[in-house]
């Protein structure tokens, strides 16, 4: 696509005001349903269109002046043309002849032959295509999707749609929102909308079908000591018990704390790998540890020396 | 087919007094059906045209009226001429012919 300043006639440094003039003013010349069958003015006009989504948003602009996105993939899916319709038999619901079809006079015809007749068109009425559907992807955070969450989904068209995703929606699931997707032709059934969930994933939870598994660092103490620490889940903090002694890599479960209950999913529970954080070198901690004498002593890598 | 509400919902902007307003005025005339309306593809493209009227050129209400009356009678032009295009392709080139020089004396005549 060319240069979208240009297309508008502004400068580089044009103000958001002087860009939305710019662009009312062609619009209004060249709106395709104000200049029905000029392909030139349709042309020109998507041009305009998309030159105007591309400066219109400030965000967007300024990708663009830095180079970081180019004029082209910014033009906007084709909104319903009104065009299309009122040339075909619904537009008769907006006739403006008194009788409708009635009101056409033959003795019309020379001027309108002599002048303006070009290849004919068949008119719209022909045809019933149902609309296509349209996939879109939604990516929604990882909470959103254990939790279920509504989100606003702006389609390239400027339609607005409150996508509902359901607790314990999966990455790849598919929704279908009927009559979403791209208009049908002469009464022909509208197409649905097929979004796509994508998840993306959390800096600490994990999903494991049902289960939602999470490592959690409790500090030395807490480890020899036990006791109660807070755990997040994914609906919220939880008061947990560690017991004495617990061991780096220990797993703990919240029952019923993983992806809520949904149709023909029982609730999952949450599981909470302990790990050990030692800290800093701390010098009284490391005198203690040099004079402890415990009452076992155990060697850690037993286990793995009767192997070897 | 589209309802009042999801018409509202997908236009983007749109609020249910405008739309009210313009089917008031038989600018948008939505067919009825159980006392609810029912929007044909027609309706929602032309409600998107006024919208886009009103939002993106800048057309005020007072001059709206003005505006659609000339373009549905633009459109009724198109329907006949339309219409005529078919006519015209079934026609034999015989026929066709005696057309063209109907015009051709009508438009020398005047």
């Amino acid at each position: 696509m060319d240069d979208p300043y240009k297309t508008l006639g502004v400068a580089s440094d044009a103000s958001q005001d002087a860009i939305r003039k710019a662009y009312r003013k062609l619009a209004k010349q060249h709106h395709p349903d104000l200049n029905p069958g000029s392909p030139k003015a349709e042309e020109l006009f998507k041009q305009i269109a998309a030159a105007n989504a591309l400066l219109s948003d400030p965000e967007k602009r300024a990708q663009y002046d830095r180079g970081e996105i180019d004029a082209a993939g910014q033009e906007r899916a084709q909104r319903p043309s009104y065009r299309e319709h009122a040339d075909g038999t619904a537009g008769d619901r907006y006739s403006r002849g008194a009788g409708g079809q009635g009101s056409w006079d033959a003795g019309d015809l020379g001027d309108i032959f002599g002048s303006m007749f070009g290849g004919g068109r068949r008119p719209g009425g022909a045809f019933r295509t149902d609309g296509s559907d349209e996939r879109y992807v939604l990516t929604t955070d990882f909470l959103e999707a254990v939790n279920g969450a509504t989100r606003r989904l702006t389609l390239p068209d400027g339609r607005v749609l409150d996508v509902k995703i359901p607790p314990g929606a999966t990455e790849g699931l598919v929704m279908r929102l009927r009559g979403q997707g791209g208009p049908g032709r002469n009464g022909g059934k509208v197409g649905d909308a097929l979004i796509e969930i994508h998840v993306a994933p959390h800096p600490f939870f994990e999903r494991r079908g049902q289960d939602i598994t999470v490592t959690l660092p409790i500090s030395l103490s807490e480890a020899v000591l036990g006791g109660p620490i807070e755990v997040k889940t994914p609906r919220g903090p939880v008061k947990m018990q560690i017991p004495p002694g617990s061991d780096s890599g220990t797993e703990l479960r919240l029952r019923g704390r993983g992806v809520p209950q949904s149709p023909g999913h029982a609730a999952g529970d949450l599981y909470a790998t302990l790990r050990v954080m030692i800290g800093k070198p701390d010098d009284a901690l490391s005198d203690f540890v040099r004079d402890w004498k415990p009452h076992d002593v155990v060697n850690p890598r037993g286990k793995m020396e009767s192997v070897a | 087919m589209m309802s009042f509400d999801l018409l509202v919902r997908d236009v983007d902007g749109l609020e249910d007094a405008d739309l009210a307003r313009w089917i008031a005025n038989s600018w948008v005339k939505p067919e009825r059906a159980d006392g609810r309306y029912v929007f044909e593809e027609i309706d929602i493209a032309r409600v998107h045209l006024i919208y886009e009227l009103r939002q993106e050129l800048d057309v005020n209400e007072a001059a709206l009226p003005v505006v659609l009356l000339l373009l549905d009678q633009l459109y009724d032009v198109r329907r006949h001429l339309l219409e005529i295009g078919v006519a015209i392709a079934e026609t034999e080139p015989a026929g066709l012919h005696r057309v063209l020089q109907v015009i051709a004396e009508r438009r020398s005549g005047r």
